[in-house]
């Protein structure tokens, strides 16, 4: 009896031991769920498709997209935080600077920029200041000399309120000592009409709509530090002598709790992803920038970020004020 | 364009294709009929299916679900009082009162055969006038939109059926609860009260839920002494064929339906759920008998119908031509196109003219395609939903109305607002109040608040920033178009008034 009991201790402490770490060991033996908080058809729902297939190879029990949309994000990734279960099997897609500037902006936002657990930051897309081809300003030097004969400025469009755009535009106003009037748009895609009709000078975009709109508009400059392969003759900021780098930064999180190893487990899986030929040459084709930064680095990425977007919090609400 | 159009034709014939367009229209029916699930959803579900396939399978089949998810639409608005999709909420106008009568097969085949012609009818702009057209919806800037939104608004006029007051109430209403949330430009966060999930607004649909389904089923179920049927049903053997007739006959009708879906579809931003009430507020302004509309007038169901599938191929001529989606759907099938290395432009109709040809030719076969199946499946349900005791429809549709709003963007909340809605809804109908009027307010809140605040910040060139509202000649036209929409149903009180007395003479 005396035997069993311990066999039994031993077999349970064993299976309570073996099962956590078995957990992770067999990560991933349930289907992902990977949640986009924007609109299907944005950049966000792109990337997430181009990545599908190349999941599916790793995720053998399946992915599938799925969308909780609403307050720019913050609903979904309030959703993430809150109420979803941390075992690595719901990922949801995150963007900077959004979930930084949320809540700062928003005194609460439903989650803290440190709730959210970063697994894997692999695409960017840098600001691009466009214009229609038929425009008079041929180089950013144009558009700033306009920019200032005109006392109240010209307009940029953009893709959503205290976004890449919206700060990319309050940068470039603070560096060149012009007064553009930004005029934001829900999503790039709804921006882009606004320039083919000419209600707006110019719009503050992503490389995407560069890429996408080629024939229509005319890049002047983009917000990197070195020219993109796929936009060779796009000069930076930088070799125009302004030093600005902006874009927006996409990858996914995972709840708070979710165990250290399913973490790095899944951003193996993404690394390998983000490596797959097929879904480089699609990024590339779109205009997105890949980027590859795991856990650790994601998470410092995110942190060095915050006291930037916070000094340009205080611009956009002197902007609002005005 | 003919040699274009004949590689379309003949990519199109393969079993494959055919074969996708039949099931894709099918399956985007049965989506459109289930309250919660939008053809943007609909779509946007099964583009991974698209995945293995090639360019032209994978958006013949979207194409197909879209215009077969339109459609659906109608079903549920004309069965139960429900729009299926944004895009019917006209429908439940006419159509329900229709199935009250005993009339819901005839409904459901002048939902039908309207919905093909408005497909048809799309398409056709699509394939001949897409660049033409594509510059329209450019002229469109944020005051434009704005305006748009006031024409809109004008629709209550001939919407609200007793008071017009109550109508205006209603629409203020929706207007205000379109500003629940983070504001569509700047970002503030309005009336939340601390709730994040209040955030992300208040979903058309469970409005449309809440305020169209629930007090219907409320109704249905308080009427205790009706034993079985909620729904009369008279079989009727030449149903199909005399209500075809009775469609084609009203031919101003089905193309002043169908040239206002194609229109406001190129309209980015704009879709079906605007093109319904556009259409039908117009059908009965337009109409020698308007005072039959909403008592189940086919007339009502015709225009809504045909003018939302006129969208499908109205909203892909911005797409395929600029890359800018006309209705929300073809934002979904843009990712498509981009992941598959198709570039909309010149390129699609040149270099890849045999992708974009069959795609097109497909949106339009599935449009007809709509027809045998829709008349035979509606038949079922028809008879379905006319027979099925009411101890089972009542609690089944309370099922469907709880799976849908939550389906929308998988949030308990939003369950929670559209039972509150519900309620409210069926005190609201007590007092007078109709749901439309709201839900007109609260599509075209965000449509005029963004474009209002957009033409705003673009004025500050001028010395004051509200002249940005009225630069543009389109501007002063919509203006013009709006002030006419409000008035004209006090000009025909104002006619017989005035004829009366020139009549009476005559009589000796």
């Amino acid at each position: 009896m005396n035997r069993s009991l311990v066999a039994a201790i031993v077999l349970g402490a064993g299976a309570a031991a073996g099962i956590a770490p078995a957990h992770a060991a067999e990560y991933p033996s349930e289907p992902l769920n990977y949640v986009i908080c924007f609109n299907p058809g944005g950049e966000s729902d792109i990337t997430a498709r181009i990545q599908e297939q190349a999941l599916k190879r790793h995720y053998k029990q399946g992915v599938v997209v799925s969308y909780k949309i609403g307050g720019g994000g913050s609903v979904g990734w309030s959703d993430l935080v809150h109420s979803t279960k941390p075992d690595g099997y719901t990922l949801a897609g995150h963007n900077l600077p959004h979930i930084v500037l949320q809540p700062l902006q928003r005194g609460n936002a439903g989650y803290q920029t440190s709730d959210l657990e970063n697994v894997y930051i692999f695409e960017s897309t840098p600001n691009i200041l466009l214009v229609r081809n038929d425009s008079p300003y041929k180089t950013l030097k144009d558009f700033i000399a306009a920019a200032k004969g005109k006392p109240s400025g010209l307009t940029l469009g953009g893709s959503g309120s205290a976004s890449a755009n919206e700060l990319g535009t309050i940068m470039l106003n603070k560096a060149a000592g012009i007064r553009t009037t930004y005029v934001p748009f829900t999503g790039s895609g709804s921006a882009a009409p606004a320039l083919m009709g000419g209600h707006v000078s110019g719009l503050m975009s992503y490389s995407t709509m560069a890429i996408e709109h080629k024939g229509k508009f005319r890049a002047l400059a983009i917000m990197t530090d070195e020219r993109m392969k796929v936009l060779p003759d796009v000069p930076t900021f930088k070799e125009l002598g302004y030093d600005l780098v902006e874009g927006a930064y996409r990858g996914v999180a995972a709840p708070p709790g979710t165990p250290d190893d399913v973490v790095k487990k899944a951003a193996a899986i993404f690394e390998d992803v983000m490596n797959d030929p097929e879904v480089v040459k699609k990024m590339d084709e779109n205009g997105f920038k890949i980027e590859k930064m795991g856990p650790e680095q994601s998470t410092a990425f995110v942190n060095s970020r915050i006291p930037l977007y916070k000094d340009l919090v205080k611009d956009l609400g002197q902007a609002k004020a005005k | 364009m003919l040699s274009n159009l004949l590689t379309g034709l003949q990519h199109l014939a393969t079993l494959q294709n055919l074969l996708l367009v039949i099931a894709g229209t099918t399956v985007g029916m049965v989506a459109g009929a289930l309250p919660g699930l939008t053809a943007t959803m609909a779509v946007a579900l099964l583009v991974p299916f698209t995945y293995a396939m090639t360019a032209t399978n994978g958006l013949v089949l979207l194409g197909a679900i879209y215009m077969g998810c339109i459609y659906g639409g109608a079903f549920s608005a004309i069965l139960i009082n429900t729009p299926g999709t944004p895009s019917s909420i006209g429908t439940t106008f006419d159509g329900y009162p229709m199935a009250r009568a005993g009339r819901g097969e005839q409904a459901i085949v002048a939902a039908t055969i309207g919905s093909a012609i408005g497909g048809v009818f799309g398409v056709i702009a699509l394939i001949f006038l897409a660049p033409l057209l594509a510059e329209v919806a450019l002229r469109f800037g944020p005051a434009e939109y704005f305006w748009v939104g006031v024409f809109g608004l004008t629709i209550i006029s001939s919407l609200a059926q007793g008071s017009m007051l109550k109508g205006l109430a209603g629409a203020a209403i929706g207007v205000l609860i379109s500003t629940i949330g983070i504001a569509p430009v700047g970002g503030d966060v309005r009336f939340t009260y601390g709730s994040v999930a209040m955030q992300g607004g208040v979903d058309l649909i469970v409005i449309l839920i809440g305020l169209f389904c629930i007090p219907e089923v409320l109704t249905i179920a308080s009427r205790a002494h009706v034993r079985a049927e909620s729904l009369e049903y008279k079989r009727d053997k030449g149903v199909f064929w005399n209500t075809t007739k009775e469609v084609l006959a009203q031919r101003a009708n089905l193309l002043r339906s169908s040239i206002i879906g194609t229109i406001i579809g190129i309209l980015p931003g704009a879709g079906g759920s605007i093109a319904n009430l556009v259409s039908y507020n117009e059908a009965r302004r337009a109409s020698k008998t308007p005072e039959k509309f909403g008592t189940g007038h086919l007339e009502g169901v015709v225009a809504t119908e045909t003018a939302n599938n006129a969208v499908v191929g109205g909203g892909m001529i911005p797409l395929v031509t600029l890359g800018v989606p006309g209705a929300p759907p073809d934002a979904i099938i843009y990712g498509v196109l981009m992941l598959q290395g198709l570039h909309p432009g010149p390129e699609m109709f040149k270099e890849r003219a045999d992708v974009t040809y069959t795609f097109m030719l497909g949106l339009g076969l599935s449009a007809l395609v709509m027809v045998p199946i829709g008349i035979y499946g509606g038949r079922l349900l028809t008879r379905f939903v006319a027979t099925l005791p009411k101890r089972y429809l009542v609690p089944g549709i309370a099922i469907l109305t709880i799976i849908g709003s939550y389906a929308i963007r998988n949030n308990i909340t939003d369950v929670i607002l559209m039972l509150g809605f519900g309620v409210v809804g069926y005190w609201l109908k007590y007092l007078g109040f109709e749901a439309s009027p709201i839900v007109l307010g609260l599509i075209l809140g965000p449509i005029m608040e963004t474009g209002l605040v957009q033409a705003l910040l673009i004025g500050q060139q001028y010395s004051s920033p509200w002249t940005a509202l009225f630069v543009s000649p389109l501007s002063w036209i919509l203006i013009a178009l709006s002030f006419l929409s409000f008035v004209w149903p006090y000009f025909g009180p104002l006619r017989r008034k005035f004829q009366k007395p020139a009549l009476a003479p005559r009589q000796p």
